[in-house]
């Protein structure tokens, strides 16, 4: 999120779109319902009325995988009404900077198509540059091959009549949306996106979310308090154990993991200068790589041996989630670890999933219960146990509150969790299982001269000599030191590049300042202004709770509204004041170099209309789902060129007419993820206990359906059972005047627990976003009959 | 109540009588006048302690009652101003994550083409999963691709994390790259 929970009072209009907050984050609408009572909006555009659709003023429907029609139609809407702030596009975007000749777009595909390896050459996007290297600009906007003028261009498209036809949405509550929310362009107003996995789990998920943040970068809502782009996370950690790189193409921090394809990543510093830009924030990469290595290598990292760079593995391909279980099915893996998580219930093509594992020598998992992937060698499963040679080890894990350590929510903020109580029977901390394994192996190791372990004996591994580990000394090094004195680092700002300093994830540095402060612990709840409880918890970076808040300033530093001002120019102090950490350098004046620069992480110090930088394209375009019942209409070009398509038996796609209906998958309140948290316990089991499929009245009556009548769904991946839930959420789409079913069900079931039915994930496919490799689970092609 | 307030902002653990006395005050009625006085409430002389939620990404806060060796009582905690003493319903169920029967509470181990879970201690766990490790890193570790340095086993994956805390997710992303795999993955990605 760029703001947090409670700055959601704050806005003048929430579009919630491919999420649900009332069910899935329940608390979080407490928020909004504050908002409401403040005089604000909540608008909701969902394939299925929700709960949150029956708390919204404007509820619209849309068929799944069509955001960016829908979006693409708003951002038409608002600049053909001149609802924008141009003050602000001008000022703290790229809109007005020129692009080179040689971009182009035409029937779908953007110039630098390369169609033997579905992939763009994106020097064919490239922005026009002094022959100092800054960009070219036009601040009027006016220059056609100005951002503003190709993006106006490519969205002119997007007119209401063809959106709302692919969209499937009413033409009379898709311009109650686009009226509603574009309202929020006026100065003095500030609209918030909200999304969670129905926007980012599609094969266009990035450009989804690129495309909610053009249109708000538009309207000026970023950086403003009630605005923003605000990220739901589904888990407690998800959101730190990103940041802290259990991803294969990122170390902590965001840092790039160093590639063995890219030539100039063989040397520390052919990769520090091949990955660091020039200018902006992240001109300061050098200072957090080498700081990083010091901690993850300490004494063994030297300027000699690239502070032991070359200790760190280098890839030579994608090794995401899809890929990941392909490699398995193939045989090409031997041991895999699991904690908390369960892939054969959350993972896509789940049948799939599970059939890989029986192909791993030996699994290890963690957990604070039998899951249906910890098992998946039973009969339950469907397995034949004697066919299946995986050695499985089970470990009982803690729960959260029978250990200490501190977890980021949404709203990046740091809190601590005291352990209440001693774990339940042998079940142990994670911390501790990762702690003596790593000693273990360590001891394994010693003293062993063979070059190829050289790298593991480096890594520094010193959390106290006691049985457990020491957390604090986890927790010190993730904020890190200064190594000439051995005290803790303030700040990242205070990172070095030369191995004086050290920091196991920079983002997070200055949240243990000094000793005794580590502030993931701060409980004063007090308002410091704004609502934003900067003594309660920290949020990274710096403590800061609204990112970009220097855009809530206009260039001159003066607050674009009394009514949302977060931060401004105080010309006799001579620095930034407000009620926020400024998200910026505090004693830049806005008339020195850099002073309008809100945007300090990126390059030139503005936002992104036009992204040079994403796989698919500069501007978000639509395609339809992998698997979809309609060709496009936007251009002849169906599928993402660059989703990368995985041929074969392990990714069958299903066709429309054999399934002609579309699915989509979602979370009900009382159950978590998996459900292997919410299915052990007996009252959530109780309270939401049977798998079921939610349909249309008019779906149902041509199935000869009744609810809860048992009924098949199936895919071309597999079928599963479930009770019919016959409702009148689910409406069917007139898409180009063709009538379009769709269904929803829960994704949380599975044989074990308290509460079982048949896992949703059965039926949805192997194919991921261009981008990020995120599974399309949100949109994928089905049939139904019924049971008997 | 004022002073209690106060101290709670910074404390780490409230216990006894006096934390059993606010969570009832916050409930809305007097003990002292409660039918059954003589009766001790459950959680009276219960130990306190603030958690925050492990389901959505809200991060509510809980205060835990702990007392006997067991979790008697989960509730909001109102200091907490994400949350103010609210919660939805799997936070309000936190307990059962600890009473459970369904808890997996010893090691289990599964023989390769065996059709049952056998209870292993674990000191035997950990020294044969460090062996698995070691052997499999062993045979598959490649330190030089077309002449560049490249440090890694492809034949080891780790999945997960997303329930871990930060100190956790920072040691096994360290130890995993240390050990050269380039397979790491979570929750984010699905």
């Amino acid at each position: 999120m760029t703001n947090h929970w409670n700055d959601l009072q704050h806005t003048d209009c929430a579009l919630i779109i491919g999420a649900n907050p009332a069910e899935n984050h329940p608390i979080s609408f407490r928020w909004l319902t504050k908002a409401k009572e403040n005089g604000g909006k909540i608008v909701s555009v969902d394939p299925r009325y929700t709960r949150t659709s029956a708390q919204a003023d404007v509820y619209a429907a849309l068929r799944s995988g069509t955001d960016i029609p829908f979006i693409g139609g708003m951002i038409n809407y608002a600049l053909e009404n001149n609802l924008i702030h141009k003050e602000y596009v001008a000022a703290y975007t790229n809109g007005s900077f020129i692009v080179k000749e040689g971009y182009d777009f035409n029937d779908g595909l953007f110039s630098g198509y390369d169609e033997t390896k579905r992939a763009y050459d994106k020097t064919k996007w490239a922005i026009e540059t002094t022959e100092d290297g800054k960009p070219v600009k036009d601040e009027t906007l006016a220059h056609p091959r100005s951002v503003f003028q190709l993006m106006k261009k490519h969205y002119s498209r997007y007119d209401v009549n063809t959106v709302t036809a692919v969209t499937g949405t009413a033409k009379e509550d898709y311009l109650k949306v686009c009226k509603t929310f574009c309202e929020t362009g006026k100065v003095g107003k500030a609209g918030t996106i909200m999304y969670a996995m129905g926007t980012t789990q599609h094969t266009v998920g990035s450009q989804n979310v690129r495309i909610y943040a053009i249109l708000q970068l538009l309207l000026g809502n970023i950086g403003l308090p009630g605005g923003g782009i605000n990220a739901m996370r589904g888990e407690s950690n998800v959101q730190g154990s990103t940041d802290f790189g259990l991803l294969f193409d990122n170390l902590t921090g965001y840092l790039g993991a160093p590639k063995a394809t890219v030539p100039e990543h063989a040397t520390l510093k052919g990769y520090l200068e091949k990955e660091t830009p020039k200018t902006g924030y992240w001109s300061n990469k050098p200072k957090f790589v080498v700081s990083l290595l010091k901690a993850w290598y300490g004494a063994n990292a030297t300027a000699e041996n690239e502070f032991g760079y070359q200790f760190l593995p280098k890839g030579n391909k994608n090794y995401s989630h899809i890929n990941l279980f392909n490699a398995m099915y193939k045989g090409e893996l031997d041991g895999t670890f699991l904690f908390g998580t369960n892939p054969v219930v959350g993972g896509p093509n789940a049948g799939k999933e599970k059939e890989a594992l029986g192909n791993l020598k030996w699994m290890v998992a963690v957990d604070l219960w039998e899951t249906e992937t910890s098992s998946f060698w039973q009969k339950e499963a469907g397995s034949d146990p004697a066919k299946i040679n995986t050695e499985v080890f089970l470990l009982p894990a803690s729960a959260s509150f029978e250990k200490e350590g501190s977890v980021s929510n949404s709203s990046r903020w740091m809190q601590y969790r005291w352990k209440a109580i001693d774990s339940r029977g042998e079940a142990r901390p994670d911390l501790d299982i990762i702690h003596e394994l790593a000693l273990k192996l360590k001891k394994l190791y010693a003293n062993s001269p063979k070059s190829a372990d050289k790298p593991f004996l480096a890594l520094d591994w010193n959390y106290g000599t006691g049985e457990e580990p020491d957390i604090d000394l986890v927790a010190k090094e993730i904020n890190g030191y200064d190594l000439k004195t051995g005290n803790l680092i303030a700040s990242f700002g205070a990172l070095l590049d030369d191995g004086t300093t050290s920091s196991g994830n920079w983002i997070y540095s200055g949240f243990y300042p000094e000793e005794g402060k580590n502030k993931s612990k701060n409980r004063d709840n007090k308002d410091t202004g704004g609502e934003h409880y900067l003594n309660w918890s920290y949020a990274w970076p710096m403590n800061r709770r609204i990112l970009y808040n220097r855009a809530a300033a206009d260039p001159s530093g003066k607050p674009w509204s009394q009514e949302k001002a977060v931060i401004w120019w105080d010309g006799a102090e001579k620095k930034w004041v407000g009620n926020d950490v400024p998200d910026f350098k505090a004693v830049t004046a806005p008339t020195e170099p850099g002073g309008t620069g809100a945007f300090m992480m990126n390059k030139d110090g503005v936002a992104l209309l036009f992204a040079p930088t994403l796989n698919d394209g500069p501007f978000p375009e639509h395609y339809e789902p992998f698997e979809s019942p309609v060709p496009n209409a936007f251009s002849n070009t169906q599928l993402n060129p660059a989703a990368v398509v995985i041929e074969g038996d392990f990714n069958k796609k299903g066709d429309k007419k054999n399934f002609p209906i579309v699915a989509t998958t979602y979370r009900v309140s009382e159950h978590w993820q998996s459900g292997s948290m919410t299915r052990n316990q007996e009252w959530l089991s109780e309270l939401a206990g049977h798998m079921f499929v939610e349909m249309s009245e008019e779906l149902a009556k041509e199935k000869g359906i009744k609810n809860k009548d048992k009924i098949i769904v199936s895919s071309a991946r597999g079928e599963i059972t479930a009770y019919a839930m016959v409702t009148k959420r689910f409406k069917p789409y007139s898409v180009s005047g063709k009538k379009v079913h769709q269904i929803g069900m829960p994704w949380h079931f599975g044989y074990k627990g308290f509460a079982t039915g048949d896992t949703a994930n059965r039926l949805t496919p192997h194919i991921g976003d261009a981008n990020t490799t995120i599974p399309e689970f949100k949109a994928f092609l089905c049939n139904v009959r019924r049971a008997d | 109540m004022v002073e209690m307030n106060l101290n709670r902002r910074q404390f780490l653990k409230l216990s006894g009588a006096t934390a059993a006395t606010l969570a009832v005050v916050e409930l809305g009625f007097n003990d002292k006048k409660a039918y059954a006085k003589s009766k001790e409430f459950k959680i009276a002389k219960a130990t306190v302690t603030p958690t925050i939620c492990c389901y959505c990404g809200v991060g509510c806060g809980i205060l835990v009652h702990t007392k006997d060796n067991t979790v008697v009582y989960t509730e909001g905690d109102p200091d907490n101003p994400i949350n103010e003493g609210k919660l939805c319903s799997k936070g309000t169920t936190l307990r059962q994550l600890y009473t459970s029967e369904k808890r997996l509470t010893k090691p289990l181990y599964r023989a390769p083409g065996s059709n049952k879970w056998e209870e292993k201690d674990w000191e035997w766990m950990l020294d044969t999963i460090a062996k698995r490790t070691k052997e499999t890193r062993d045979r598959s570790f490649v330190e030089v691709e077309n002449g560049v340095t490249v440090n890694k086993t492809e034949r080891i994956a780790s999945l997960g994390g997303a329930a871990l805390d930060n100190e956790e997710t920072y040691l096994l992303a360290k130890l995993m790259r240390g050990l050269g795999v380039t397979y790491l993955e979570h929750q984010a990605r699905i």
